[in-house]
């Protein structure tokens, strides 16, 4: 029994029932009583657990109303406990006193689900818009995905600043760049920003909803496009959980081939996310220098595995392509290649005294801040917390080729920057090493028939950071629901607090530096 | 500073060897791009990307097109900030319904004469996310559109191409 479980049997006492169905079986499953929620949560936070994510599902289906989940971490520990709240008028005790970031996730389940959490003090809707009519709960069963939603007049209570010299500059949805939508909310005295409320939603596409159309074997592609940039990360989240509640035992190559794209996807993007910062701040040269690099590295995945982000290269089971010696070959040579060319740009990035000088000490989240936020991925890297899902949950061939971690704690731009830097550096080193031990064999295995009323949680570490996926079978073993959450779920929460104190000119480069994802968060 | 200069020189420029199929191809598009650009819009397409409710897949296709090997500015594409100075909008989709009316209000704010262009899979017909409660579908559904470029992203190389298919006509 893990540290946490014994916790919450020790605090709880016989209220705590080990739960059922619930795969992979190492991670625990615990069952409260409703009102023991908050209890449970408090026990938690005392364990100095974090919380990894909240959410509901409407399980009337089997007639037991809606399940109350929490999902909670310390070090290589992960304990889910789950309550049931009634049928009619579910409502559930808040956890949001003891963890911050609930406070989203409880908006969220509230303006979806329909479900209420006592205690928590702001009623505004989130993800789902304020001109969106009453009692509407897309994933609510009930609910017709194919229905027409009409619009009411509502709006939106933004925090608001007051004094002499206060002004308000509101700040999209439609930015100025290629970038997706979400609107930010500055209050601003001079050029320091007193505060920042994001308001997301903008990119909401039903895709949790959307999963409960499709059948599991095609709820891969959907998993794929929950954001784009992070394609081979989700797709791996969904299928491994998948796996877990059909104990599909995955093919040695398939699991290692799985690797090499998740490490080509971390490289390509950290590559865009360096380049960009730097753009931000108007050094133009490693901008064109790094994506120059980029493109080389996406058109490699296009002529090996045929398209540039690898979308849909990963299935439930496996993989649907194979690498040959030829291109194992390749991609080795341009590793090579590539290593020289990163490390004389590594070079300059360090040595640039202008870099140095806009870069450090802006946007600063301090260890304390990124860890009562439950930040995740590179942000909480950057500023002293480490976690990586690679090495907490760790999954072949990650259980045998351990990543190196780099933590820094200065939390600024250039820490968030560096921490991308030298993950770059350690891709490269497992990339290697992966094609060198390339195991042989089939890519790919039959997933095998899902039993009603099991549910599934996998944890893999995109290059943005921890995705979570949660799946539940229904009553004739059909997609019951999908719980997704991306990393930028928490990490918008982290943003919101580095820009404080600021310059607004800065808040770009502060942006780029987190570079969450708007379609992942919305869903 | 000796480094950057040093790295300049070794890099050379990338935009140009014809080694490659793709490169080819994309020579190929821009030049007859290059033309259709200087006689109908005096030299310079000013677009405007709008992201309508995509998975951000186009929008890393769509920035690709800026980098130095298309390099789409030779032939006289940039991007602006501003609708107002727009000559085109690029949009991606599904248009979501949080998004219907900032896709309008951009669409209403961009002068005659306008091109559309809907980019992806998703903004030519819905794709996987398809007509839903939150999913208004095509982009069409919500604005008027005057060409398609198809694909899940669609590639630099097509996008370019997309664009001349509907400014060359």
């Amino acid at each position: 029994m893990s540290t946490l479980h014994k916790r919450i049997a020790a605090q709880l006492g016989a209220a705590a029932v080990p739960g059922e169905g619930h795969y992979p079986v190492d991670i625990p499953l615990v069952c409260v009583p409703c009102d023991q929620f908050n209890e449970a949560a408090r026990t938690m936070k005392y364990a100095e657990a974090r919380l990894v994510a909240e959410w509901a599902s409407d399980e009337t289906p089997f007639g037991r109303g809606f399940g109350i989940h929490a999902l909670y971490n310390r070090a290589q520990e992960f304990l889910l406990v789950r309550c049931l709240a009634p049928e009619d008028e579910p409502s559930f005790p808040s956890i949001y006193k003891k963890y911050v970031s609930a406070w989203r996730f409880e908006r969220q389940m509230k303006s979806l689900m329909g479900v209420a959490p006592l205690g928590l003090p702001d009623p505004r809707p989130w993800i789902k818009h304020e001109d969106w009519p009453p009692n509407t709960w897309p994933l609510r069963k009930e609910f017709a995905a194919d229905r027409k939603m009409e619009r009411i007049k509502g709006e939106y209570r933004w925090i608001r600043a007051e004094g002499e010299g206060v002004y308000e500059i509101p700040v999209g949805p439609v930015h100025a760049g290629i970038i997706e939508p979400g609107h930010f909310r500055f209050q601003a005295v001079g050029e320091e920003v007193l505060n920042l409320e994001a308001r997301l939603g903008y990119v909401h596409k039903g895709i949790e909803k959307r999963f409960e159309a499709l059948s599991w074997e095609d709820g891969v592609r959907l998993a794929g496009r929950v954001s784009g940039d992070s394609t081979v990360a989700h797709a791996i989240g969904y299928c491994r959980a998948l796996e877990a509640m059909t104990g599909c035992s995955v093919p040695p190559r398939g699991l290692w081939l799985r690797g090499i794209m998740l490490e080509r996807e971390r490289i390509a993007n950290h590559l865009g996310d360096v380049a960009a910062i730097c753009n931000d701040v108007a050094f133009s040269f490693l901008f064109f220098q790094l994506n120059i690099l980029k493109e080389r590295i996406v058109r490699t995945n296009y002529r090996l595995f045929g398209h540039r982000f690898m979308m849909d290269r990963v299935g439930p089971g496996g993989v649907t392509m194979d690498l040959d010696s030829v291109g194992i070959g390749e991609m080795l040579a341009e590793l090579d290649w590539f290593e020289g060319e990163y490390g004389r740009l590594v070079t300059v990035y360090d040595e640039n005294s202008s870099l140095e000088d806009r870069l450090r000490d802006t946007g600063v989240l301090s260890p304390e801040q990124a860890r009562e936020l439950g930040q995740v991925g590179i942000v909480a890297r950057a500023s002293g917390q480490p976690l990586d899902s690679r090495i907490q949950a760790p999954f072949p061939p990650y259980d045998l080729l351990l990543p190196r971690m780099t933590v820094l704690h200065s939390g600024d731009v250039h820490a968030r920057a560096w921490v991308r830097i030298e993950e770059i550096r350690d891709s490269i080193r497992l990339l290697r090493e992966m094609l060198a031990g390339l195991p042989e064999g089939e890519v790919r295995t039959p997933c095998g028939v899902l039993e009603p009323d099991r549910c599934g949680l996998s944890l893999v570490e995109g290059w943005r950071g921890e995705i979570v996926y949660w799946l539940q079978s229904g009553p004739r073993g059909e997609v019951n629901r999908c719980m997704v959450r991306d990393p930028s779920s928490l990490n918008w929460l982290g943003l919101e607090q580095a820009i404080h104190g600021n310059i607004v000119p800065d808040f770009p480069v502060c942006n780029k530096s987190f570079n969450q994802s708007y379609s992942g968060n919305d869903l | 500073m000796i480094r950057i200069l040093h790295q300049i020189f070794r890099t050379g420029v990338v935009t140009e060897p014809l080694t490659v199929e793709v490169e080819a191809e994309v020579v190929a598009i821009g030049t007859q791009l290059e033309e259709a650009i200087r006689k109908k819009f005096r030299r310079s397409l000013t677009i405007r990307q709008v992201d309508a409710g995509s998975c951000n897949g186009c929008e890393l296709e769509i920035h690709a097109m800026n980098n130095a090997v298309y390099n789409c500015e030779r032939f006289g594409i940039n991007f602006t900030a501003s609708p107002r100075f727009a000559d085109m909008l690029l949009v991606t989709g599904p248009v979501s319904v949080n998004m219907e009316i900032a896709l309008k209000r951009t669409y209403d704010a961009t002068p005659h004469p306008k091109i559309v262009v809907a980019v992806g899979d998703c903004g030519c017909d819905g794709g996987i996310f398809g007509e839903s409660y939150a999913s208004l579908g095509r982009i069409s559904n919500v604005i008027p559109v005057d060409a398609h470029i198809p694909g899940c992203p669609p590639r630099p190389a097509d996008l370019l191409a997309g664009i001349l298919a509907v400014i060359g006509r």
